[in-house]
């Protein structure tokens, strides 16, 4: 099958072949005698480009170059879950087996096992019509996913044969089915995809579920909408990865796709050794059965780098269309960007902004649109929340990826470095972070947690902004000379900031808290400072209150109220009041 | 059939251009005579048809369009491994200089070497103990991590790093297990002298492995040393299981002969002109540090180098904090206080030390203890700041007692010297002293638990 050529010109991992008419644009390719996987990326009169997605040591020029016929596509099936693949769905454990602790080149393996059974459900019937994206037949998968097998989008027909529920491989026939036309497609448990496609959906619906991640800073004060897409911008050792960690344990979501783009080999490690062993707080199984890692590392070849970030959005597309809620993260998409100025450099285009190619927007844009809450063709209801890290060069936000992922995202979740230095994780910035989903997702609050979250959030909002105009009056003259209201409004926001926003992921209660918690917390800290404005206002000095050490109890009650006895926070407030009224007796 | 090439069709810096070649593979080895006997090495690095681009590692100079026969040796470049490298020296392609003859090869490797699967590495979690308190206690170096340290030109950081291969708890455990493998890239040879030196004081030279390209050798071959260096270690730790610590010196000198070979190569350059694959090949330097599943070996890095101007956000120090896991970043106002190694503590940070930490590898309180000093050292720069604007005596008498507390943080803890070597026990309590200065209630990051063991009454707190 397929066209053939020969290689004519080398460069990295971009290779020439002369005066063909061969291949089309972005077919996938195997170059050389080692096989090594590539993708037609230019053609012009004289030279068809293609980037290779391994190391091209040792390849020669009128070495073959063969083509597939179509572009590069995944494998769409059970047994992704819970599997950790390479930028092109190649599974690492499979690699690892055939070729040991290093990878090797050319490596020919399956995307799916094609030899373990699942327990199929055939659901359609003989002589029933079946329209696309509709459910055929299911499996579970893992302990907590059930797969369903849907008809390819492009696809429609009658059944004309229904095999029995059993035992099948992936790429057993279950079902037969003759379109308009008349021919007969046999449905298998998998189908592929063009990962640079979307798939089609039958309307995109509005973002007013929020995506529930237990951290307070962002579930509070940044809240992100299922189907949302976020950025979160850092520089190095402000947190990124840590943040996209917590999100992808503790998220809300029902599937988790996590791409490691050109990080480090041990973080990876760490996310396999850590998630395996963690439970998911919802169903109590582990962790790993609602994940899919995608890896790769800052050493794996460039060119797959690239494609990494868009097999984890088709896979995420394939699972929200079976109506799940898909949270991607992708760490990071700095290095996807420099992935397509490398190759862009490699072709030898017009750079703009800081070498980056003058598609850099587009291409983002493209990427970050393939998130929402949809209805799927199959009438379902499902979501991709898309959260990707953005690492600035020399932490400046004014550079091209962020600031342009900034225009293609709804949330900017902004890492300081500052923060970082005091250790005071997650390092948000809340003074220049936003989320863009406030009026989106009120409703929902208010039905749910009540009028008083919404109003809470306001003000402890406008403390924070209040502090941070005093803390500049204070920068010049210290804080002795404010005046106690001011003084106070310091001491709340100190307590707001210690207490509230900083959290701590290694702490078992504190790693993930429940918005009722959240509000419970505010409402505390909201009440301290009522009540001791009050007293503020009688002229009882602010020491005489600092004194009581109400104000450090509260910073500790994080860890103090564990997550099963919210009904402490009642004790809370009596505290408060006691101790600040008989304060008021004394003064 | 071996077919020797006669000249070239073009010198262009470090590249020589040949025409009519049949059969060339991308990146091959290729020796270049002259008519007197002498022969260089370069690397094929780009071919378009017939014509093929060489790097020549030992330079161009001298070479005329008719001087020279290149002969293609159809493999890309080689190192030849054995045990017998411990205690040898090496040029920064992996030749001999040390007059003791050429290496038996048990085998040759592909000095690229192959990426380490994910899903092969195992997570590092030991601690290595390196009886420096700002890096035991607030930036733990763990076996297997890459770990660099980001100086300045004329800074102690080559004395920091020989206290760490001096210091390190791994080379007294299992002597016969432990060995260092040190690339100079561009390095003065006083540094060079200087290394080998501490090596031999310390008794290690015989487990060491260098690499040395100095800064007069050829800028070519600086490209290569890190990679010959990281072959020789990665065949140490995963073929002969052993615990290899890697120093690399100096990184900013390997990115700036990058950033000559690629801009004669004619490529698009990126930031302050650097090639725009720089964070590529950084990585696949720095990624080849870890431990493997199955194997007992290990691979740690310390890659040092100077920011240019001090600047922490030149691509060399920017792009390399994004991929090593941490940074020891040393601060010229501390050494130039006397406060030796000058480790500034806020920004540097050990990614992988929250894993390899507390109970059952230091001690319980050791988190906490960390998380608390960061925070107090924190506010000690902010109230420093306030300080010069409204001056000492303003200050609180809280503001005050942090002042105190962070002077003596800078003399006593950080500054401990080159020449002590403290117990990690040694170190926790030095930090508890230290924060006991502070009144209790300042320190919100620690447990009352740990509080009531190890906070200090006030007869044995320090004085300054």
């Amino acid at each position: 099958m397929g066209n053939m050529d020969l290689i004519y010109g080398i460069n990295g991992p971009v290779i020439t072949v002369k005066n063909t008419k061969t291949f089309s644009i972005m077919e996938m390719v195997y170059v050389g005698n080692a096989r090594l996987v590539g993708e037609v990326i230019g053609i012009n009169e004289q030279f068809t480009t293609i980037q290779v997605y391994e190391e091209t040591t040792g390849l020669k020029p009128n070495e073959p170059v063969e083509g597939t016929g179509g572009p590069l596509k995944v494998t769409l099936g059970p047994g992704i879950i819970d599997n950790i693949f390479d930028g092109i769905e190649r599974p690492l454990k499979a690699i690892a087996v055939q070729s040991g602790a290093f990878i090797e080149r050319g490596a020919m393996v399956q995307s799916l096992n094609e030899d373990r059974l699942f327990d199929v459900s055939v659901l359609a019937q003989k002589g029933q019509w079946l329209e696309a994206g509709e459910v055929y037949a299911q499996c579970p998968e893992t302990s907590i996913i059930f797969h369903k097998f849907m008809v390819p989008p492009s696809l429609s027909g009658e059944v004309i044969e229904a095999f029995k529920d059993g035992k099948y491989k992936v790429n057993d026939v279950v079902v037969v089915i003759k379109d308009r036309l008349g021919k007969t497609h046999h449905l298998t448990l998998c189908q592929k995809w063009p990962i640079r496609t979307p798939r089609p959906i039958l309307e995109h619906l509005p973002a007013t579920i929020p995506l529930i991640t237990g951290q307070r800073v962002l579930d509070t004060l940044f809240p992100i909408a299922k189907g949302g897409t976020a950025a979160v911008p850092g520089g190095f050792g402000a947190g990124k990865t840590m943040t996209q960690h917590q999100l992808a344990k503790w998220c809300d979501a029902d599937i988790i796709v996590y791409v490691g783009c050109g990080e480090r080999g041990n973080e990876m490690s760490q996310v396999l050794s850590e998630f395996s062993e963690l439970i998911d707080p919802k169903s109590g199984k582990p962790m790993t059965d609602r994940t899919i890692l995608i890896a790769n590392t800052s050493n794996m070849p460039v060119a797959a780098r690239e494609a990494s970030i868009y097999t984890g959005i088709t896979l995420a597309e394939y699972y929200r269309d079976m109506g799940y809620h898909v949270a991607m993260m992708a760490d990071s998409t700095s290095r996807w960007a420099e992935a397509l100025r490398e190759i862009s450099g490699r072709l030898e285009e017009m750079p703009a902004e800081e070498g980056f190619p003058a598609y850099l927007p587009s291409r983002l844009s493209e990427f970050y649109e393939r998130a929402g809450r949809v209805k799927t063709l199959g009438g379902q209801q499902g979501s991709i929340t898309v959260i990707g890290a953005v690492s600035p060069q020399g932490a400046d936000f004014s550079e091209s990826v962020t600031q342009n992922t900034k225009r293609f995202t709804r949330c900017f979740w902004a890492l300081d470095k500052s923060l970082a230095y005091a250790r005071h994780y997650p390092a948000v910035n809340w003074m220049i972070s936003y989320s863009e989903y406030f009026t989106d997702l009120d409703a929902w609050f208010i039905e749910n947690l009540g009028d008083e979250f919404i109003k809470y959030r306001q003000n402890i909002i406008t403390l924070l902004h209040e502090e941070d105009k005093l803390m500049e009056i204070v920068k010049l003259i210290g804080l002795d000379v404010l005046p106690d209201d001011q003084k106070l409004v310091i001491e709340i926001a100190r307590v707001i900031r210690l207490g509230f926003l900083q959290q701590n992921a290694f702490h078992k209660d504190d790693t993930f808290v429940s918005l009722e918690k959240q509000k419970q917390m505010m409402r505390v800290i909201l009440h301290l400072y009522e009540k001791a404005k009050n007293l503020v206002a009688i002229a009882i000095p602010i020491s005489c209150i600092e004194k009581l050490g109400i104000f450090e109890k509260l910073i500790k009650m994080k860890y103090d109220i564990s997550n099963d006895k919210l009904e402490l926070f009642d004790d809370y407030i009596k505290e408060i009041d006691s101790a600040l009224s008989s304060l008021a007796e004394q003064g | 059939m071996i077919i020797d090439y006669i000249g070239a069709k073009s010198v262009n810096g470090p590249l020589i251009m040949l025409d009519n070649i049949e059969g060339a593979s991308y990146e091959e080895v290729v020796y270049i005579r002259f008519e007197d006997g002498t022969a260089r090495q370069g690397r094929v690095v780009s071919i378009n048809g017939k014509s093929v681009v060489i790097q020549v590692f030992e330079g161009t100079r001298s070479i005329s369009l008719t001087n020279t026969q290149t002969r293609f040796t159809g493999h890309p470049l080689e190192l030849s491994l054995s045990k017998e490298i411990l205690g040898r020296t090496f040029n920064g392609t992996g030749k001999p200089i040390d007059l003791l003859g050429e290496v038996y090869p048990k085998i040759k490797r592909n000095i690229n070497g192959a990426s380490i699967n994910p899903v092969s590495r195992v997570y590092p979690q030991n601690y290595i103990n390196t009886g420096i308190s700002s890096i035991d206690v607030l930036a733990t170096l763990i076996r297997g991590q890459k770990l660099p340290i980001f100086s300045g030109s004329g800074m102690k950081h080559n004395e920091l790093a020989v206290q760490i291969v001096k210091q390190a708890k791994i080379s007294e455990e299992n002597k016969e297990n432990f060995a260092i493998v040190f690339a100079a890239m561009g390095v003065k040879k006083d540094v060079a002298d200087y290394f080998r030196r501490s090596f031999e004081e310390s008794g290690t030279l015989g487990r060491v492995v260098m690499f040395l390209n100095l800064s007069n050798d050829p800028i070519i071959e600086r490209t290569i040393t890190p990679r010959c260096a990281l072959t020789a270690a990665e065949y140490l730790a995963f073929d002969l299981n052993m615990h290899i610590l890697v120093i690399m010196t100096d990184m900013t000198s390997y990115a700036e002969a990058l950033r000559e070979f690629s801009s004669s190569k004619g490529e698009i350059p990126g930031r302050k002109g650097f090639p725009g694959y720089l964070y590529s090949d950084l990585a696949s330097l720095y990624e080849r540090a870890g431990m493997i599943k199955g194997k007992s070996g290990s691979v740690t890095q310390i890659p040092i180098l100077t920011m240019p101007n001090d600047d922490i956000t030149h691509p060399v120090p920017d792009l390399t904090g994004y991929i090593t896991e941490g940074q020891i970043i040393l601060d010229r106002s501390l050494e130039g206080k006397g406060c030796c190694p000058p480790v500034s503590i806020l920004p540097s940070l050990s990614r992988l030390m929250k894993d390899g930490i507390g109970e059952g590898y230091t001690r319980k309180d050791h988190t906490a203890l960390a998380n608390q000093l960061f925070a107090s050292y924190a506010k000690v720069i902010d109230i420093i700041s306030l300080a010069s604007v409204i001056g000492e005596d303003e200050l609180s008498s809280t503001d005050k007692k942090y002042l105190e507390f962070g002077k003596l943080f800078d003399s006593q803890f950080i500054g401990q010297g080159f020449d002590e070597n403290r117990s990690i026990e040694q170190s926790l309590d030095l930090g508890w002293r230290l924060l006991s200065i502070l009144p209790r209630n300042a320190l919100d990051r620690v447990d009352d638990e740990f509080l009531e063991q190890y906070y200090q009454k006030s007869d044995n707190k320090l004085k300054l």
